[in-house]
């Protein structure tokens, strides 16, 4: 154990956190609402929308994060030219761009699963009640589905949380400095592995650690009420 | 999108893409294989009385679980040389250099994540058991190893499949982890492709596609197989 290197590691790794943070936070803000009209596509009786829902998460779910990331990342340069003609050439050669999309992309085919069973498990007398009240659709679903189908979803909703959080690792292997990618760089400079992963393991631990505990509060919040 | 550079033969990367997925398979088998030695012996230590095995068993699965497998594939590539020539030094007084081959070092890796999200399912199969069926066992007069194989065994294998089948798409998925220390899996075949032929979304796509067959063979594999382990069940 070399103690400077470690003394070193913690202000490096503490500052690619920021990086780690805006990777998951940006991705799960985007992936909720893709998830949400997902799971709603293939609850839908059209098949003109639940097969292309279906499909969606079917290969985002069965298929590597790392590959969709490379396709996205490295493969949209092989259409350069078309992409330059309709503009958006300049977000797929940002990494960023790329990281954020792949990384929404597969929580949100992710999540859709999950919020899929929330909406199943609500019953159906209760919307029949607010059918009886007179709600319309829309009320209906944003007064009864939705809050009842989230509170269903919230313990699967924090595993994929954890998950999304050791998956912004994978954005290191297209140039993002995140914490895995600052770790990387220490180990192989100092051709020693083992002190950083001290740093940069606690703070993946304790980043996780913080997300339990949080979900674990919002779920006392939205418990059920029992008298 | 130019497709003959996927045949077969000297110009084409159809046979390399094979390889790749033999690769794929072999690692994605022997981690989960790994995975569930593994996850035996940390449920044994889970369900132990002995709380120092209890807290040795719960360290593995929170730190494995909670940290990057990408972060565990740096150490061991870059750190298990170092690990086994001093331990080869201090112990056996070896001092030639060793290097670990990278098949070997990508299934620790995976099998280690694998390892720790099976001893959750072990765990809670081996708990689901009706006690009632343990405590008949031992009224008839089996012994530990009998009542083991009779009892315990076939009924946590049914309950665990389900989980493990889990288990088992997400270590096929992670393997693609092993193409950042150069393994010739699928992905990194895909990179190599991509970067000489100056086609990284045909090739990439390749890839995605090639893991798509393997998920849905798993899913056929894994419902035959749970028929097989429901054989004798009642089932309404």
């Amino acid at each position: 154990m070399d103690i400077d290197i470690i003394k070193e590691s913690i202000p490096a790794i503490a500052q690619a956190l920021p990086v780690t943070l805006a990777l998951v936070s940006i991705s799960l803000f985007f992936g909720f609402f893709l998830a949400v009209i997902v799971a709603l596509g293939r609850l839908s009786q059209h098949s003109l929308l639940n097969k292309p829902a279906y499909l969606f998460v079917y290969i985002f779910r069965s298929t590597p994060l790392l590959i969709q990331m490379f396709l996205i990342y490295y493969g949209s340069g092989q259409f350069r030219d078309e992409l330059d003609a309709v503009g958006l050439w300049y977000f797929f050669k940002e990494p960023w761009f790329c990281a954020i999309l792949s990384l929404t992309l597969n929580t949100g085919a992710y999540t859709s699963e999950i919020i899929r069973g929330g909406i199943l498990s609500v019953s159906v007398g209760l919307l029949e009640a607010g059918k009886a009240c007179g709600m319309n659709a829309l009320q209906l679903f944003k007064r009864i589905t939705f809050p009842l189908a989230m509170r269903q979803a919230l313990p699967g909703y924090g595993n994929e949380v954890i998950l999304m959080v050791k998956s912004t690792s994978l954005a290191s292997t297209i140039t993002i400095m995140d914490m895995t990618g600052v770790y990387k760089e220490i180990a192989s400079e100092y051709f020693s592995p083992f002190e950083p992963i001290i740093i940069a393991g606690s703070f993946y631990l304790l980043l996780n650690y913080i997300i339990t505990i949080l979900i674990g509060k919002a779920e006392k919040k939205y418990a059920l009420v029992t008298r | 999108m130019d497709l003959t550079i996927l045949s077969w033969g000297a110009n084409g990367w159809g046979d390399e893409f094979f390889y790749g997925t033999l690769m794929t398979i072999s690692v994605a088998i022997c981690s989960f294989g790994f995975g569930i030695v593994l996850a035996v012996g940390a449920t044994t230590m889970k369900l132990s009385s002995y709380k120092s095995l209890q807290a040795l068993a719960n360290g593995y699965t929170t730190i494995v679980r909670g940290i990057p497998e990408l972060l565990v594939i740096y150490l061991v590539f870059y750190g298990g040389n170092t690990l086994l020539m001093s331990v080869a030094k201090g112990v056996f007084n070896y001092s030639d250099y060793i290097e670990l081959p990278v098949f070997l070092m990508g299934v620790v890796c995976i099998g280690l994540s694998s390892g720790a999200y099976s001893t959750e399912v072990i765990r809670g199969a081996v708990l689901a058991v009706p006690t009632g069926t343990i405590e008949a066992a031992k009224a008839v007069g089996m012994n530990t190893a009998t009542r083991f194989r009779r009892i315990l065994f076939p009924q946590v294998v049914r309950y665990a499949l389900p989980g493990l089948g889990n288990v088992w798409q997400l270590t096929l998925k992670e393997t693609s982890l092993i193409s950042v220390i150069g393994l010739a899996e699928i992905v990194r075949i895909a990179q190599i492709g991509a970067g000489s032929e100056k086609q990284p979304f045909t090739f990439f796509l390749t890839g995605l596609i090639l893991f798509l067959i393997l998920a849905s063979l798993s899913d056929k594999g894994y419902l035959s197989i749970e028929k097989w382990a429901n054989r004798g069940v009642r089932s309404s």
